[in-house]
């Protein structure tokens, strides 16, 4: 046995991304278990390794984690992305909580219709540059620090990253009224555990095809 | 100024039940103020209350803090009501991350059309009883134990006897397969019976 984290999700982005984000931001390497059938995901529901027979699943430190925000704040806790005391968790969670909701909109677009996409892409560039891209900017205007909280990076650091990188994906001048976010995103994006996660061959996963979907649909309906 | 938490939402449960549930456990008297009409929160957007221009919000120390499950990290913490360590915290967050997506079923309901609301029930009852409730059955007769996490009260028994009571005013004899269930439920209610029954807002059940 490696000791290094392992993931168990299927091999795309979903709501195992973050984690992988937030483990290489960490420097932590991990392993990657893929399933490829509701078979699989069935079987290990049935063995006893999900606790609430959903992934993801992440086996670290001899424990087998589910739900995607208890694995985010231990893995948060464990490598010291979470801030120093209370309040600066409060800030960490109220703001990695917002993104989550941008997020969820954003990992649904994939899965909508075709004839749903425009109206869909439409709400999330109002929502990202009208209610949330909008605060962060302010918050680093704010303070002039190079990280959200505390002036030391967190997890919300990395998970403000992850948002602003998939809207770009989904229209390259997401960040034109934001200059403050732009040069935080050229900072993080230099770091050097972050500048390996961006490099192709990583386990940073690209976006879905097409024809992947009806396969990932099915392992999870 | 009181010095007691406020919290802003509309008077009915929603999102802000489960933080005044977890503020009446910890024994924090709390003020609320209600949104009674559009006005209300446009005024609290307005004048910069809202970080993401949403409720809940609650007034505490100092801060005005938005998100449910930031808000209720952070009274977990301050209370010490989320275990001792990372690892009894992220047994805490599984569990409450399970009652979360539970109650978030349940809160959906009174939003949908009358066939959806009929099937979503049934979905809820199997959830309940197959996925959810066995899971945090097993975790107490396994330790033996009468919290669910470091023999100590935690967020997450707080959260599961607010999970219960709501699944139990669905189906009434929902917890009839699991007795250690049971017991919590009238354990916890025994124990904080005192705060709970003082507290107005979850007085109105």
């Amino acid at each position: 046995m490696s000791g290094k984290p392992r993931l168990t999700y299927i091999n795309g982005r979903g709501r195992m991304e973050s984690i992988r984000w937030l483990l290489a931001a960490a420097g932590v390497e991990f392993e990657e278990v893929f399933l490829q059938t509701r078979e699989q995901l069935l079987k290990l529901g049935q063995d006893g390794s999900l606790l609430f027979q959903q992934v993801p699943m992440v086996e670290i430190d001899g424990m087998k984690l589910v739900q995607t925000r208890a694995i985010l704040n231990y893995i948060a806790g464990k490598y010291n992305l979470y801030g120093k005391d209370l309040k600066e968790r409060a800030l960490i969670d109220m703001y990695v909580e917002g993104m989550a909701d941008l997020y969820d909109i954003i990992m649904n677009h994939d899965f909508k219709p075709a004839n749903e996409k425009e109206k869909d892409l439409a709400n999330i560039m109002d929502k990202a540059t009208n209610r949330y891209l909008p605060v962060f900017e302010k918050v680093l205007k704010d303070h002039g620090h190079d990280f959200l909280v505390g002036n030391k990076l967190s997890k919300a650091d990395v998970s403000l990253l992850e948002n602003i990188l998939w809207l770009e994906e989904l229209k390259p001048d997401a960040l034109a009224k934001f200059p403050l976010l732009q040069s935080f995103k050229a900072r993080m994006s230099n770091m050097p555990n972050i500048k390996k996660f961006l490099q192709p061959g990583s386990a940073k996963k690209p976006l879905i095809q097409e024809k992947d979907i009806p396969n990932v649909m099915a392992i999870f309906h | 100024m009181a010095g007691k938490p406020k919290l802003h939402y509309t008077r009915g449960r929603g999102k802000m039940e489960s933080i005044r549930w977890l503020l009446a456990a910890a024994g924090v008297e709390f003020e609320e103020e209600f949104i009674e009409k559009k006005e209300d929160l446009e005024k609290l957007r307005n004048d910069g209350s809202l970080l993401f221009q949403q409720v809940p919000m609650v007034e505490i120390d100092g801060m005005k803090m938005v998100q449910t499950r930031a808000i209720l990290c952070y009274i977990a913490g301050k209370y010490n009501l989320y275990g001792k360590d990372l690892k009894e915290r992220a047994w805490i967050d599984m569990y409450v991350e399970g009652t979360t997506d539970l109650m978030g079923m349940i809160m959906a309901l009174p939003f949908q059309a009358a066939d959806v609301k009929e099937k979503n029930i049934a979905l809820i009852t199997e959830r309940a009883t197959t996925r959810y409730f066995p899971v945090y059955e097993k975790a107490l007769k396994d330790h033996g134990q009468d919290y669910l996490v470091g023999n100590k009260l935690s967020w997450a028994d707080i959260h599961l006897l607010e999970a219960i009571l709501m699944t139990e005013e669905l189906k009434s004899d929902i917890l009839s397969a699991f007795p250690l269930l049971q017991v919590s439920d009238h354990l916890i209610s025994a124990w904080n019976v005192t705060h709970t029954f003082h507290c107005p807002a979850l007085k109105a059940r």
